[in-house]
């Protein structure tokens, strides 16, 4: 059984149906992306998987058992973290502290914490800013600030949304180097992304969602050559011309 | 770092031994100073270090003050043991108050909103109980004895003050740097992202609540035994909650000497006024004053002043 | 069953209610346009209500007819309290704009206290003991008047806002203030104009309600309160929710003497207060959280 099973999840808002009937597993180690047009629900998801939306439907399975319903620090304790689209800082705290504070779910003393915080705080490539206060980071260093403190809380699953927004090819390549040696610790990864040249870097599986459904799932190069993939993209034609 | 340490040390020992030139209009004037930063301390831990801002916490202070007042008309009780009950009462109130804040999502505005509710709630119904003295309020007698927390010379309530005000600096000082502190920052700075990362929110919040409420009673019944007097207006009443919290804003929100200089700022300048406008009830200058600082200080510096001051300090011990 | 004492009970809360109501629609209409919650919208009131009796010593003008001069001199002040202190703090954490507004209303508090002193004041108009009869029911010609005005004043400002061409800016600016901007409207201008607009309906509420109860300096925290419960009950940002709401809780806290003392009866409305946030945030009629 998989590390993550997710089975006929729904949730709507009022009239919208926001994600309908979505089933998809994650294995032990692994990286799945998840990807969609804008809209197709994807952080909806997100959102249900980690407690901060209740579901309306549907089975969320976790090393076996239920976490349907459970509050968002408690799943986190679990070892589910995740990354936030718009990253939320502690604007007001150091880049260290920032790390602190996810290291302190499981480190129980400071001192370890801090130790934990400081390999993160290596790992991330934020040794230089350490002690300044995470308000006067640009985003690309608040991107791998908001990488490091979920990664602080030793998760075994990660969930990131769209950690590679707003960032320039070169940066995009980092992030993807950072996110194999992670994923080599054995730490799989759940991958909301829109930049495509991350998602086949990285990715083992892709599941594919559009108005709030799958519509596709399989390696990164079965899915892209999908029509209904390429329709939900880039329309009908697109996906006529290629057939 | 050290220089700090000596600053400290050396503040210390001016404040232990000032009461030998003062007077005792003087050492009335340190007693508010001292009062007023325990109870900027109080407020701190919800509202500067969690982040949930309370305009009501006259309640607790109110309740300390009647609770312990009243276990020692009554029974007798000297108010070092009263101030436990009081506190502990306001605690749970204060835990009641928290629970329907926190649980209910009602943050922000309405928070606010809701502590003033429970303290007018509070503070409408005291005045309708008889055996609390009703709209008249309470004389306290006056049996001075260390037990009875009252004392005949101004020497003695100074150095009370300082004790508590020391003591709570102390508490916050260490709470700052322990594991629940940094979690009631976190959930100050951005409790989703707690959330996300494993903190419990409601359960830190709760304990901030409760902290702070407990705390601020404590104020109330040092107050009572200060002034021989409460009434529902004076130690329940939004004049008091809107006057406690400007010390900690003008001095530093979410800082241990946040309060206390704030204090030191702002206290005296009541006393001022009050010379100036002997006539009962006209004391309002300073209160304009506190206000234009407090809407200076929010605009232009939010942190308050104390950032400031440091930022000075640090250059002069460069130097 | 004393259905005549209800019924007067009731009346007396609609006329009180239409006040409410108008206060309400100020502070609705603030947090409307700025997202900022008036927390001295309350001394405002009492200000006004000074204002009014400071004319009517000097000048012998009649409340009802001061009440322009009220409502003018609140606009200013109110256009002056946006401009100068409200537009900076609009993108402030909601938290941090409550302690300048609070800040603000302790200066009007003191400011009236040190100017008139402690004491409660109350004009001797005309009008104060005259009441008419309808039925069985005995009627404050004050308390009508009141009524009437503020029924008025309220009908004038939801046509203004529906109408006018400053109307139609000060609720495209509500909706969204990024989108206003794009669209060119000048929207610092605009939120002076609201909260001048706002503060405007505190000064007439001070000279509708002088004639009907003697004014102190303190008065200021139960009006801002009593705002409050009105807006929440009838929805942030909701204005004819605020008027509904206003007449709801007229009627509430009159009905509420039966069980209470008078001096409880705001007890009833913050239970009320605390009831709606927990149930029902949004209000009976949904605003805009």
């Amino acid at each position: 059984m998989g590390l993550l099973v997710v089975e006929n999840l729904s949730k709507s808002f009022g009239g919208l149906r926001a994600v309908s009937g979505l089933s998809f597993e994650v294995e032990e180690g692994e990286i799945l992306g998840l990807i969609g047009p804008n809209g197709a629900g994807k952080t909806t998801v997100f959102n249900c998987l980690t407690g901060f939306l209740p579901s309306d439907d549907g089975s969320i399975v976790f090393r076996e058992r239920s976490i349907k319903g459970l509050k968002p620090h408690e799943i986190c304790a679990l070892g589910i973290a995740r990354t936030f689209q718009i990253v939320r800082p502690f604007l007001n705290l150091t880049v260290l502290d920032n790390l602190m504070i996810g290291a302190m779910l499981r480190e129980k003393s400071m001192t370890l914490a801090r130790k934990k915080a400081e390999e993160v705080l290596e790992l991330v490539g934020l040794t230089k800013v350490g002690n300044q206060r995470a308000a006067g980071l640009p985003l690309p260093m608040r991107k791998r600030l908001e990488l490091g403190r979920a990664l602080c809380t030793g998760p075994s699953l990660l969930l990131l949304d769209e950690v590679m927004g707003g960032l320039n090819p070169k940066e995009v390549e980092e992030i993807v180097g950072l996110l194999k040696e992670v994923n080599g610790k054995g730490v799989a990864i759940l991958l909301i992304e829109h930049v495509m040249k991350g998602v086949m870097a990285l990715s083992h599986r892709v599941v594919v969602m559009n108005y709030g459904q799958k519509i596709a799932e399989g390696s990164p190069q079965e899915v892209v050559r999908d029509p209904n993939v390429v329709q939900a993209y880039l329309g009908r034609e697109f996906a006529d011309a290629g057939s | 770092m050290r220089k700090t340490s000596l600053l400290f040390a050396i503040a210390m020992a001016i404040l232990m031994v000032l009461p030998a030139f003062l007077d005792k209009y003087l050492l009335g004037i340190f007693f508010m100073i001292f009062f007023y930063a325990y109870l900027g301390q109080a407020w701190n831990v919800l509202t500067g270090y969690t982040g949930h801002i309370s305009l009501g916490h006259s309640l607790y202070v109110g309740m300390g003050a009647y609770v312990s007042t009243f276990l020692a008309m009554k029974y007798g009780l000297s108010p070092w043991i009263g101030m436990w009950a009081g506190g502990i009462i306001a605690a749970i109130t204060g835990l009641v108050i928290g629970f329907l804040g926190f649980r209910f999502g009602l943050r922000g505005v309405y928070f606010v909103i809701l502590t003033i509710a429970f303290a007018e709630i509070t503070r409408l119904v005291v005045c309708h109980v008889p055996a609390l003295g009703g709209f008249a309020g309470i004389f306290l007698d006056f049996k001075p004895s260390f037990w009875n927390l009252q004392f005949r010379s101004n020497e003695s309530y100074y150095y009370v003050g300082l004790g508590f005000m020391v003591a709570s600096a102390l508490v916050v000082r260490a709470l700052e740097k322990s594991r629940i502190g940094k979690f009631m920052i976190a959930v100050r700075e951005d409790e989703t992202a707690a959330e996300a990362l494993g903190v419990n929110a409601f359960k830190y919040s709760m304990i901030a609540i409760a902290l702070s409420a407990f705390m601020s009673a404590l104020a109330g019944t040092l107050y009572a035994n200060y002034i021989f007097y409460i009434s529902p207006n004076t130690v329940m009443g939004m004049g008091l909650s809107i006057e406690l919290i400007l010390r900690p804003i003008v001095g530093g929100m979410g800082t241990v000497l946040g309060p206390i200089v704030g204090s030191f700022l702002l206290t005296p300048l009541s006393e001022i006024s009050r010379a100036y406008f002997a006539r009962g009830g006209l004391e309002g200058l300073h209160l304009i004053l506190y206000g234009v600082l407090a809407i200076l200080v929010v605009l232009f510096m939010r942190e308050g002043i104390l950032v400031y001051l440091e930022r000075f300090w640090r250059r002069f011990v460069r130097e | 069953m004393n259905y005549a004492l209800i019924l007067q009970l009731t009346v007396q809360g609609i006329l009180l209610g239409g006040i409410y109501g108008l206060i309400a629609v100020g502070l609705s209409l603030i947090f409307g346009v700025m997202g900022v919650v008036n927390f001295a919208h309350g001394p405002m009131i009492v200000l006004g209500m000074y204002i009014t009796y400071g004319i009517f010593v000097l000048a012998g003008l009649d409340p009802y007819v001061s009440c322009v001069i009220a409502s003018g001199a609140l606009f200013l002040l109110g256009y002056l309290i946006q401009a100068s202190i409200v537009n900076r703090i609009l993108d402030f954490p909601e938290a941090m704009q409550v302690l300048p507004l609070v800040a603000t209303g302790l200066i009007i508090e003191n400011s009236v206290l040190m100017a008139f002193g402690p004491d409660p004041r109350s004009p001797r108009t005309a009008l104060a003991l005259a009441s008419f009869n309808v039925g069985p029911i005995s009627v404050d010609v004050s308390r009508f008047i009141a009524f009437l005005l503020a029924l008025v004043m309220t009908g004038a400002i939801f046509i203004f806002l529906k109408k006018s061409d400053v109307g139609k800016r000060i609720r495209a600016a509500a909706d969204s203030r990024v989108g206003a901007a794009l669209v060119g409207i000048r929207v610092n201008k605009v939120n002076n104009f609201s909260f001048g607009l706002g503060a405007a309906t505190t000064g007439a509420a001070g000279a509708l309600l002088l004639p009907l109860m003697a004014t102190s300096p303190h008065l200021g925290h139960d009006f801002t309160l009593t705002a409050f419960v009105v807006v929440i009950l009838g929805g942030l940002g909701n204005l004819p929710g605020a008027l509904a709401g206003g007449l709801i809780l007229g009627v509430a806290e009159s009905l509420a003497t039966l069980f209470v003392p008078a001096t409880m009866k705001q007890v009833v409305s913050f239970a009320l207060l605390v009831g709606i946030m927990l149930v029902r945030p949004q209000g009976l009629f949904g605003g805009r959280r």
